[in-house]
């Protein structure tokens, strides 16, 4: 069992979506069963409001939630990957080899990584367990 | 050809034009086989463009070229952001402070963006991209020295690449999707970088004419 002091610090979570309302749905239905402890913060849609993603927000939003064990990246498709590898690459050190970007379905890898780091666990585990939720029986 | 910082401005300006007026066409394009945004974002993400290197005259051409980059990454919005994003940050990594391009630079220019957009999208040509048009047109520009009437050669070979899309089937972005339903249709992405290259052609011959 894992005991978590208070002000421990957990992997904080982005999601990269073309749709504001699509991560902002995903980060209510996360909180709703974890609780608010993990730092889940929201990088999509574009600044005048059309679908897209934007390189320097997603920067910001991992810069607001790193505090020193990472920051796992799940983004929706397409653009949202090659802009969070372009903001990756944009992020100085500690900071960028400590962001990972997750290849996983958005909402279960969201889901199943959010959860993992509400248990405390390390960058490399929160991101093999979005990772893990591809091919993932729904329908028993 | 000796392009300064200003005249390299209003080449920028040219092509933000022809992307503009061809706004409608490009979303149409990729409306049927993509997400009908293509134009828009382009749209937006050149007028922005216009408006960040306006006042960049004193400033030399790697900055104004990674400006043009940064500045399409945070605006357009879709996959051609990161996409021309990082050619055009590439194009400024490859002329540094220069304050002065000749046609040598062109080809190093885009090389360089050819190269950032095949590690950034992971593509190869062949498969319905941007590469499409541009891997032709740098080959042209490889072929021999460069000067106007090359460059005009390698428009013309990103525009029969951009023919080359309509025959095959999409691999990459959301096209892919559609499987062999793509056949038939041409690349959004090639057509707006053939659009550019054709923009760079015009601007450059009114100077020499």
């Amino acid at each position: 069992m894992i005991v978590l002091e208070w002000g421990d610090a957990l992997v904080g979570i982005i999601l990269v979506s073309h749709s504001k309302k699509m991560a902002e749905g995903a980060k209510e239905i996360i909180t709703q069963v974890i609780g608010d402890k993990v730092k889940i913060e929201v990088a999509a849609g574009t600044s005048d409001n059309r679908l897209g993603t934007d390189v320097f927000l997603i920067e910001q939003k991992v810069l607001e939630v790193f505090d020193g064990d990472g920051v796992l990246i799940i983004p929706d498709l397409g653009s949202a990957v090659m802009s969070a590898e372009m903001a990756i690459e944009s992020l100085e050190e500690p900071v960028r080899s400590k962001t990972h970007l997750a290849d996983s379905p958005f909402f279960e890898g969201a889901i199943a990584a959010s959860m993992e780091a509400s248990f405390g666990k390390s960058l490399e585990e929160v991101k093999k367990a979005a990772e893990n939720t591809r091919g993932m029986n729904k329908i028993a | 050809m000796a392009v300064g910082s200003a005249k390299l401005i209003e080449i920028i300006n040219l092509v933000a034009n022809d992307i503009q007026e061809n706004k409608d066409f490009l979303t149409q394009l990729d409306s049927a086989i993509g997400d009908a945004d293509h134009g828009i974002n382009m749209s937006k993400g050149f007028k922005a463009v216009t408006e960040k290197i306006a006042a960049m005259t004193d400033k030399d051409c790697g900055s104004i070229l990674k400006t043009v980059g940064m500045t399409l990454v945070s605006t357009v919005g879709g996959a051609s952001g990161p996409l021309y994003g990082t050619a055009f940050m590439r194009a400024g990594q490859a002329v540094g402070t220069k304050k002065e391009l000749g046609f040598d630079d062109l080809l190093l220019i885009l090389d360089a963006a050819l190269e950032g957009i095949k590690m950034r999208g992971k593509a190869e040509k062949g498969e319905k991209t941007i590469v499409d048009a541009l891997e032709p047109a740098v080959e042209v520009l490889k072929s021999s020295p460069v000067n106007l009437k090359l460059l005009e050669e390698a428009v013309k070979a990103a525009k029969d690449g951009v023919e080359y899309t309509k025959g095959i089937i999409a691999k990459k972005g959301r096209a892919s999707y559609l499987g062999e339903r793509s056949i038939g249709h041409q690349d959004p992405g090639a057509t707006s970088c053939y659009i550019m290259l054709a923009a760079v052609h015009r601007a450059l011959s009114e100077k020499s004419s």
